[in-house]
């Protein structure tokens, strides 16, 4: 039965519609998957290794002795803070700065990048420094005046300036209490003899290999990790990067659920055709004696079948898509992608037959309750009773797989939530709007003097259930397209804005109240506008609402670290300009000191609320505030950032020391050697080489989420192009008999066409309001960003629905009237 | 007035169709002439052509060859849109089917014809013949809701309610059981008579072909002597 539906070319549609689905929902898993495993090992880049272990004594020979035997590469490094010098006599300068030694295979995982000299075109470095040399970033090469091929000094040793270091993987994380990089070998450490006992040293274990091993060997250190270590991984530290793989990940879950949804909403139209078809040969059947449960075994198999059948084709499909997809996008994606693992396949199995079961039995459930009756009078239609029931479970079930697809239950309940809200919306609005087109007063209003338009917009109305249910879908489709078009563009471009390319590349740290004025001066004076200066105090953590505070008290590693380390606390009288306020009130000029303003993320993670009371200490004397307001930052913003700011009365007796972030163009890097030379106490910090990459990361994931997009677009197509023939055979018979009684051709397209536009003004209007709902809430909700309606959208999308419609009814009374009517009239008999 | 009193005259009308590779002779050379108030039968076996050559008649179809020549006009002389214009002002057609279209009220199925033309009283008209094929009743029932003999009095209302000058009817109650048959015929003379139309009807009926004024026989496409 089903080589003869397939012959009779009813289930081709379908088939197209269901191959099209799994292929779109597979590839996009597929490519999801190879991406997602590529973002977290680009990011383990960012980390040096996959793991990295952090101590503030030395390593127990046993644990890094078990990270090789782990079958895992292994790295090491330490760092220290030291004076470095060079020059003799009077031209001699000294510089505190931030030693890294690290041992010749560093880093396990992305690469250090050096330049031969301040400012020249850098290229990434083989290894580490070799014994005997130095690379120094070049904040250092100019406060030290020691060009590459000199001398410098480090403790005992005379160490060679082998090259200056552009990039290191690990910097650009936490820039503040980072003196400007001096990184050598490890193998030098012991000669300059500045690590001995009590030394203040971080020792640092780096691991990588296969996830696996990596999670054996975590679960092997964990327990065992002393005071003062911890275990660094991507879910800690580094928040710019994070929320970038977070958003990543958000679009490409998000394309996923459309692609499915929109799949689903194909199917039952193709379903529903298919089964119209064949209410008269279930009445036969039925007459002939097949019983209610035989029907619905025959289709409900010869559906399986084909369900398989395309479920095997479009994950082959997919798969292939997917490969395609990789290899367009090989140049963008620096590195090769890992391979895809076999689960999006069982994945793109499981949707489709979801799919299949969940908008493909309610209609096949009609075909059962066919009454045989029907053979006698063709216009008896199966009772629909219990179909909603059968579409509530299906839709059930696909959310379900669709939120686990997600990986994400709140984009899960929006997009599938959203999803149910629009399509009931839809089918009222647009029932509501056709026959309020239908109306008396429309009719005048246009001037329903021709037939054709009188009869056009009589048609909406006595076609009002049937063309609502058109105008819905059609309206999903196009919400879809417009979705994926106009309101991905303002996404991503909302998303490129969040690290815009004139973001700060310097920090300057430990600026001296005495030393604001000349600092400004000096920006003036070379005629760079004068950054945005903020006072900082290093606070720690010692009580909350009263109660003391200690790392143990949380359980949350970064918590942990959070509450041993120093906070840096600011204080002004106004929020700045690019913190968003997102709870509470800024306090006014004037009022109670005793006041914080807490970033949203650290509130979570250390459980502050608003109200609670916390108690800081700095330079020996103590202050407690209430928390009033919370704020959220944008940390991809490359900008100054505070956890935790005061009103000016709170702080301003702590010692203080100021920061400021700026831009400094390409070439004018010799500006900034001339200020570590004015201000040698000063800490700069380049982190243009942290944007730089941060960006490259950004654009990448742009680009594989745009392609991505395409698919779920293709699938929008289809729902559009399935809600288009889903009323043909009716529309051609209809034709036909206004033919027979006299109809012109013009009369015939011409009401068709008048059908069309009102419906494609509606579904264009319908969809339009759709997208920009929920583009608004995706954007504010989802991704944290703000989007203003654009309106372009505003334009495009009404229109949209008019010139599909338009083009649709003029190939569809093409078709109509190409046919006799004997012949169209005969073939619906 | 009429000029001609011959309402409908076929001349050698062949339907030939492309069926796989090799030609379908489903007509032959027919010469058919009816003359103004006449009503014929054209009856035959199964896949004699009945039903093409009626639908030919009315211009729904185009012939392979021949002319047809309907009230004084050379149907395929015309355009499509001639033709319908002409077919919507002299035909009624009733189907074997019904052809009501499903979204359509009884009433509104009734009046289609009329607003096609343009005619503002299609209303007033339509509850008329409805009244007199005595569905007064059952104006706004939707075909769905409406028994088969039901369905094709408003059939036949639709077919009478241009007033046309030739009713063509094909295998009218073939989908009807006896009785809905008996009441569908009864009315069709009735208003036949009334109106005055030509009729030419299909049938495989002897009998229903026996009421009729005279009876023409399709054998495998061609007219049996």
């Amino acid at each position: 039965m089903l080589a003869r539906d397939w012959r009779a070319g009813e289930l081709q549609v379908l088939a197209a519609a269901l191959v099209v689905a799994v292929a779109s929902v597979t590839s996009v898993a597929f490519f999801a998957d190879r991406v997602g495993q590529a973002l977290v090992r680009d990011a383990h880049q960012l980390l040096g290794a996959d793991l990295v272990l952090a101590s503030d004594h030395p390593w127990d020979k046993a644990i890094g002795a078990q990270i090789s035997a782990s079958g895992l590469a292994r790295a090491e490094a330490l760092n220290f803070i030291s004076m470095a010098s060079a020059g003799e006599g009077d031209k001699q300068r000294s510089k505190l700065a931030g030693v890294k030694a690290v041992s010749r295979n560093y880093p396990l995982r992305g690469t250090l990048r050096i330049a031969p000299a301040p400012g020249a075109p850098d290229a990434p470095a083989a290894s580490g420094p070799a014994p005997g040399s130095v690379w120094l970033d070049e904040q250092l090469v100019g406060a030290l005046g020691a060009p590459v091929g000199s001398m410098i000094r480090l403790g005992r040793s005379e160490l060679k300036v082998a090259a200056v270091l552009t990039l290191e993987p690990e910097r650009g994380a936490n820039f503040f209490n980072i003196a400007p990089r001096l990184m050598l070998n490890l193998a030098d450490v012991t000669a300059t003899g500045l690590v001995q006992t009590g030394s203040r040293v971080h020792y640092y274990l780096y691991a990588a290999g296969p996830p696996e091993k990596i999670r054996a060997f975590e679960k092997f250190v964990r327990p065992r990790l002393e005071r003062g270590q911890h275990v660094d991984d991507l879910q800690s530290g580094r928040p710019q990067v994070r929320a970038s793989i977070d958003r990543a990940q958000r679009f490409l879950g998000l394309t996923a659920l459309l692609a499915a949804i929109l799949a689903g909403v194909a199917i039952a139209l193709g379903t529903r055709r298919f089964v119209e078809r064949h209410l008269d040969g279930c009445a036969v059947m039925r007459c002939l004696g097949a019983t209610q449960n035989r029907l619905l075994a025959l289709y409900g198999g010869e559906f399986l079948a084909l369900g398989l059948a395309a479920c095997a084709v479009g994950c082959l499909a997919g798969y292939a898509a997917q490969e395609a997809l990789a290899g367009a996008l090989a140049g963008l994606l620096q590195a090769a992608l890992p391979a895809p693992t076999p689960l999006p396949a069982a994945q793109g199995f499981l949707v489709g037959l979801v799919l299949l079961l969940g908008f493909a039995l309610p209609p096949l459930v009609q075909l059962k309750n066919v009454p045989a009756l029907r053979v006698i009078r063709r216009e008896s239609g199966p009772a629909r009773r219990g179909t909603l029931a059968v579409y509530a479970l299906g839709l059930g079930v696909l959310a379900a797989l669709l939120v686990w697809q997600a990986g994400d239950l709140r984009l899960g309940v929006y997009v599938v939530g959203g999803f149910g809200v629009a399509v009931a919306v839809f089918y009222a609005a647009a029932w509501v709007a056709l026959r309020a087109a239908a109306s008396a007063p429309v009719a005048r209003l246009v001037g329903a003097n021709s037939s054709a338009l009188r009869y056009g917009l009589a048609n909406l109305k006595r076609h009002a259930r049937g063309n609502a249910i058109q105008v819905a879908s059609l309206a999903l489709g196009l919400t879809a397209v417009l979705l994926l078009s106009f309101t991905r563009n303002d996404l991503v471009d909302a998303w490129r804005r969040a690290a815009p390319p004139d973001a700060p590349n310097r920090f300057v740290l430990g600026i001296q109240p005495d030393q604001l004025a000349p600092l400004k001066s000096y920006f003036t004076a070379r005629g760079i506008g004068v950054p945005e200066i903020y006072p900082m105090v290093r606070g720690r953590l010692v009580a909350v609402n009263g109660k003391p505070v200690a790392a143990e008290d949380y359980r949350d590693e970064r918590a942990k670290r959070l509450v041993e380390r120093e906070f840096n606390l600011s204080y002004a009288d106004e929020m700045p300009g690019h913190n968003q306020l997102a709870a509470g009130s800024w306090w006014r000029k004037g009022a109670d000191p005793h006041q914080l303003s807490v970033e949203q993320g650290i509130a979570g993670t250390l459980g502050w609320k608003l109200g609670d009371a916390l108690t800081f200490t700095a330079g020996g004397e103590s202050f407690t505030g209430r928390v009033t307001s919370l704020r959220k930052l944008r940390w991809d913003s490359m900008k100054v950032n505070f956890f935790v700011i005061a009103p000016p009365a709170l702080l301003e007796s702590m010692p203080t020391s100021y920061i400021t972030a700026f831009r400094v163009a390409a070439g004018e890097e010799r500006a900034m050697q001339a200020l570590t030379q004015q201000f040698p106490n000063l800490t700069v910090v380049d982190v243009g080489a942290a944007v730089r990459q941060a960006q490259g990361v950004i654009d990448q994931l742009i680009n594989a989420v745009q392609f991505v997009f395409l698919f779920a677009l293709g699938a929008g197509l289809l729902v559009l192009y399935s809600a288009l023939i889903s009323t043909e055979d009716e529309r051609r018979r209809e034709a036909a008999v206004m033919r027979v009684y006299g109809a012109s051709r013009a009369q015939v397209a011409g009401s068709q066409r008048v059908e069309f536009l009102a419906m494609g003004l509606v579904a264009g209007v319908l969809a339009t309001a759709g997208a920009a709902a929920i583009g608004q809430l995706l954007a504010q909700r989802v991704f944290d960003l703000d989007l203003p309606p654009s309106p372009m959208l505003l334009i495009a999308g009404p229109l949209a629905g008019l010139a599909l419609l338009s083009l649709n009814a003029w190939l569809s009374s093409r078709k109509v009237l190409r046919a006799t009517p004997a012949l169209t009239l005969r073939e619906s008999i | 007035m009429m000029i001609n009193s011959k309402a409908l005259i076929a001349r050698g009308i062949g339907k030939t169709v492309r069926s796989g590779d090799r030609d379908l002779v489903i007509l032959r050379d027919i010469d058919l002439t009816v003359d103004s108030g006449e009503a014929l039968a054209i009856v035959g076996a199964s896949g004699s052509g009945k039903s093409t050559l009626l639908a030919i008649l009315a211009g729904l179809d185009t012939p392979s060859a021949g002319t047809v020549e309907l009230e004084g006009a050379n149907l395929f002389a015309l355009d499509e849109d001639a033709r319908a214009e002409l077919r919507g002002r002299t035909v009624g057609f009733v189907f074997q089917s019904f052809q009501l279209l499903p979204a359509l009220s009884a009433l509104e199925n009734v009046m289609l014809p009329l607003e096609l033309a343009g005619r503002h009283d299609a209303e007033q008209a339509a509850r008329e013949v409805l009244a007199r094929v005595g569905l007064a009743e059952r104006l706004q029932h939707a075909p769905k809701h409406l028994s088969g003999g039901e369905q094709q009095r408003v059939a036949l209302a639709r077919a009478f309610v241009a007033q046309p000058k030739l009713l063509l009817a094909d295998e009218p109650t073939g989908s009807l059981d006896a009785e809905a048959g008996r009441e569908v015929i009864a009315l069709l003379f009735d208003l036949n008579r009334a109106a005055g139309t030509t009729l030419v009807m299909v049938t495989h009926d002897e009998n229903l072909a026996a009421r009729c004024d005279r009876t023409v026989r399709l054998e495998a496409g061609k007219i049996a002597p």
